[in-house]
């Protein structure tokens, strides 16, 4: 009988994943529903000082896979190894984070084993009768919500979005059983070469493909108050964008416009600076899917647009939110 | 050089409206396109092919109107297409189109296999890497620069810190990141010409030597959609008002953490 | 009878109405207000196969129809009728005159690089004291042993700017008028062959339209196209099917102004609603959008008639006179729509409205077109 909530604790040069650590936190509240237990599968070359960490996050039991091919992550040498333990062991579920390596493994193993497996899940619950595991994702670029079952096979296997599932509490008295597993891997396993390994230097992003904007009209004042708009859209990651006000008086290039004589672009979020929003700029941006505005004035159009309108002064206001992005950044690695 | 690249017709989720009555999706009258990233595949085969020679065949699995989008792939460039469509095939979750398509692949033949990422109404990403385990094929996702040099293939890999550039040798999946490349228009004697070529469907009767028929269709999928249901339309905004300014971060970060956006 | 489009048409339909929107549409103002036009998009349009539309596969063309030919100038036009009159010119103009009349080897020669976009072409029959009324002509050609000595100039040669393929038409003996009119092929590097800067306009800015002299360019016998003094009947054929273009072109800047005032005044809210909800706005959609609709189908009528090789000029000419009256009366009220933002150029209706006038003007008035017209109802 397939039992446990196995957590696929993916570590990258050494270094595990917060989403891992999130699962793990997640896996415990199931658990407890289940009646089950914590299990983090651990794979990699030389990363069993990872073990003690799983523990104190909440594994009741690891499985450490360490083997030179698991060095950098390739499909096939992951895939055996897990199918390996996914056969051995006999889970009841499979949680991986749905991160770039996750969705690799993940359907390939599923696809090993032949299971179900649900992409992405945003929430995961325990039917009561049934004792099922719910699965629940966005499709349709997020217009609609499903709930996925997996009933007549088992693992039941999901991939988590990183960011979702509270991060629990570390704790160091935590015990539990290490245990290594031979998977009967070798280095012939692995059937891509790896030719280079790279950090990656952040690309030129193309504003309309920017998944963050932060876009200023004319309550930023003048070019220099662009600098902490900037500031700002470089620690979300996004860019800089502006209204047509801003560009015609020559305080930022026209190619970063939005609106209508400017570029449409719909991001995830979209920080409107003392813009007032006039239809002509809503035009551009108002399928944005978050929305906030700083304006002075509270009864501006940009105002009544956006998801969340702050009156204030955006002179103090940005620089103190950028800080404040920073330090929760350093408060969320582990 | 046979490239092989699987497609997927998919809604055009930017044209998807919510009815504010009901509160469902509003599918009618949404224009059916090619998937994004599969979009990129094609540009990818068509390239690879201007390159070192070879074919371009273009597969879609879907109803009967996913004949459009063969054309199109044909329109752009490629040599043949095929549909595979059957009643027995509805339904399929990721397991299951995977055992039809890889079924499909080894009748057609295939040397390099390229597909998009994923999909804009699914988003799962699993059919591209489940398709190569059921072909038995190494695979690449997320694919951000592929050249060709023979039967070997590098790949520019991405991951989200870092990236690897892997090399493989055919047969073998590439799943494409839309970065990857622009994708070329039809061009225009290209439709002239896709609406003389034949889009070769391949039913269940053809594909059923080659695949159990106990796992495809909505029965044979592993997976099955328990409820769907629409998240709640987008309460009207708050306005806050005189706030100081770190109130008024605090009330911003708190809206960007439950959001997930940091 | 059936007035659904063919999948293949459709298909085509969408190729240049996505065209239009991701490469034409983020261009076309900086294109109208610099008054040039972009030379990658103009490399872009060759590439996919916009050139060459109509014309056979044997020559180097798309092997599609004058219908297909429609749907591509009003798409275009949707968002930019300068590049319309740019596709239209080279294919319905330039093009039609050698496919229909040139030999093998002026279609080998000429034809071919001109449908399958490495080349350009334009057609220079306007001069500056013949509009409407050809016979004025002034533009001679003298016969000098294997060659022709072309002396004159035209007026409003479109694409001209950038054309490499000139077909123009030239009077061999002044004294007998256009019965000996002559339509040439002529090289834009041909010695003697200036073109001008731009003239100046109020509309189609961004195309190319320039004076065209000629100062004895000297020209092989093999460049005539038909028969010394078939120049008029070639001239005017190319016209016929030239209107059916411009309708095309017409319908497209109609519709393309209306898309906007849709959409404006659903987003719009003046006295608490969007001006959407008010019957007057209500109603002046349904009646400009029921106008474009028949200029459509007049064209598509004269557009397969000509597929058919049937007589298709009077269809062509209630095309054109409908559309060209329908665009300009449509940009005109949408610009209405809009108020003062109308009158700005923050939005595009402005230069529709500009746009819009010329369809009534150029390839023969609608002055030029009833005479068509009532030419065929036997009222003499």
């Amino acid at each position: 009988m397939s039992k446990d909530i196995f957590v696929v604790a993916e570590q990258r040069g050494g270094t595990v994943q917060k989403v891992s650590i999130e699962l793990l936190g997640e896996a415990r509240k199931l658990a407890a529903e289940l009646g089950e237990k914590v299990v983090a599968v651990l794979m990699g070359s030389g990363v069993s000082r990872l073990t003690e960490m799983l523990c104190q996050y909440g594994a009741d039991k690891i499985l450490v896979v360490d083997h030179p091919v698991l060095e950098h992550y390739t499909t096939e040498p992951y895939t055996k190894a897990l199918t390996h333990i996914i056969r051995t062991y006999d889970p009841n579920i499979v949680l991986f984070g749905a991160t770039s390596i996750g969705r690799d493994l993940a359907p390939r193993v599923a696809g090993r084993v032949h299971t179900g497996l649900t992409a992405d899940c945003t929430s995961l619950a325990v039917e009561e009768t049934s004792h099922l595991l719910l699965m629940t994702r966005p499709a349709f670029g997020g217009n609609i919500m499903a709930t996925i079952v997996c009933q007549h096979y088992r693992p039941q296997m999901a991939t988590v979005r990183p960011g979702v599932m509270a991060l629990p509490e570390k704790d160091a008295s935590r015990v539990c059983a290490v245990e290594m597993v031979d998977a009967g891997l070798s280095i012939e396993d692995q059937n891509v070469e790896i030719l280079k390994i790279s950090k990656d230097a952040r690309k030129h992003v193309d504003m309309t493909e920017a998944k963050i904007l932060v876009s200023g009209g004319r309550g930023v004042g003048g070019p220099e108050g662009f600098a902490p708009l900037r500031e700002l859209a470089d620690v979300l990651g996004g860019e800089v964008s502006a209204s047509r006000v801003a560009v015609d008086s020559g305080w930022i290039e026209k190619e970063r416009q939005v609106g209508q004589t400017g570029k449409t672009v719909r991001p995830s979020l979209y920080i409107a600076c003392g813009i007032s929003g006039a239809i002509q700029h809503q035009a551009g941006m108002e399928n944005s899917e978050f929305i906030i505005a700083i304006n002075q004035d509270q009864d501006a159009p940009m105002m009544k647009l956006a998801d969340l309108g702050i009156q204030g002064d955006l002179s103090l206001i940005v620089p103190k939110l950028t800080e404040a992005i920073k330090a929760y950044r350093g408060s969320q690695t582990v | 050089m046979k490239i092989v690249v699987c497609i997927k017709q998919v809604p055009d989720t930017a044209e998807v409206r919510l009815d504010p009555k009901t509160n469902t999706l509003i599918r009618d009258g949404v224009p059916s396109i090619i998937n994004h990233d599969d979009k990129t595949g094609l540009e990818l085969a068509l390239r690879l092919r201007e390159k070192a020679g070879g074919s371009v065949t273009a597969v879609c699995m879907g109803p009967p109107q996913a004949d459009t989008a063969l054309r199109e792939a044909l329109a752009m460039g490629c040599d043949e297409a095929v549909l595979v469509s059957a009643r027995e095939f509805g339904g399929s979750d990721t397991y299951a189109t995977a055992t039809i398509l890889g079924a499909a692949l080894r009748k057609i033949g295939y040397d390099l296999v390229i597909t998009g990422r994923q999909a804009i109404d699914g988003d799962t990403a699993q059919v591209g890497p489940q398709v190569a385990e059921q072909l038995g094929i190494p695979q690449i996702s997320y694919a951000e620069e592929v050249d060709i040099q023979g039967d070997a293939l590098t790949v520019k890999r991405q991951f989200e810190d870092q990236y690897h550039i892997l090399k493989v040798k055919t047969p073998c999946m590439i799943t494409a990141l839309s970065e990857l490349a622009e994708p070329r228009y039809m061009s225009v004697g290209g439709i002239v010409d896709a609406y003389n070529k034949e889009v070769k469907v391949l039913g269940f009767s053809d594909l059923k030597e080659g695949l159990n028929p106990d796992w495809i269709g909505l029965a044979g999928s592993p997976t099955n959609v328990k409820q769907s249901f629409t998240k709640q339309p987008k309460a009207s905004g708050t306005v806050l008002s005189g706030l100081s300014a770190d109130e008024a971060v605090e009330a911003i970060m708190s809206s960007l953490i439950e959001r997930h956006i940091i | 009878m059936d007035f659904k489009l063919s999948k293949a048409h459709l298909l085509q339909q969408e190729l240049y109405r996505r065209f239009a929107e991701n490469e034409i549409r983020p261009l076309a103002r900086e294109m109208d207000e610099s008054e040039s036009y972009n030379m990658e998009l103009l490399a872009k349009m060759k590439r996919y196969g916009f050139f060459g539309i109509p014309y056979a596969r044997e020559y180097g063309g798309a092997g599609s129809d004058t219908l297909a030919y429609t749907l591509c100038m009003e798409e275009i036009s949707k968002v930019d009728a300068s590049s319309g009159i740019t596709i239209s010119v080279h294919t319905s103009l330039c093009c039609s005159c050698i496919n229909d009349f040139g030999t093998e080897e002026q279609k080998r020669n000429y034809l071919t690089p001109l449908i399958n976009g490495e080349k350009i072409g334009c057609y220079g029959l306007t001069e500056p004291n013949a509009g409407s009324d050809a016979a004025g002509q002034q533009t001679v050609a003298v016969r000098d042993g294997d060659d022709y000595v072309i002396t004159g100039s035209k007026v409003f040669t479109t694409n001209s700017g950038f054309a490499d393929t000139f077909v123009m038409f030239a009077l061999t003996d002044r004294s007998i008028g256009t019965k000996s009119m002559t339509a040439f092929i002529v090289d834009r590097n041909a010695p003697g062959l200036t073109v001008s800067a731009d003239i100046p306009r109020m509309g189609i800015r961004a195309a190319s339209n320039c004076v065209v002299t000629y100062d004895h360019v000297r020209v092989p016998a093999a460049n005539v196209l038909g028969k010394e003094g078939q120049g008029f009947k070639i001239a005017m054929k190319a016209l016929d099917g030239g209107r059916i273009g411009i309708a095309a072109q017409s319908v497209g800047i109609a519709q393309g102004a209306l898309n906007e005032a849709v959409k404006y005044v659903k987003e719009r809210k003046q006295f608490g609603r969007p001006i959407a909800a008010f019957q007057n706005t209500q109603f002046k959609l349904a009646e400009m959008q029921t106008k474009i609709d028949a200029a459509r189908l007049l064209t598509w009528r004269a557009a397969t008639a000509k597929d058919a090789h049937e007589n298709y000029s009077v269809y062509a000419a209630m095309a054109k006179l409908t559309a060209s009256e329908v665009a300009n009366e449509v940009t005109r009220t949408c610009v209405q729509l809009l108020g003062g933002y109308g009158f700005t150029r923050e939005y595009p209706l402005e230069r529709m409205m500009r746009d819009a006038k010329i369809t009534e003007i150029y390839e023969g008035t609608s002055e030029v077109m009833k005479i068509v017209i009532s030419g065929s109802m036997n009222l003499r």
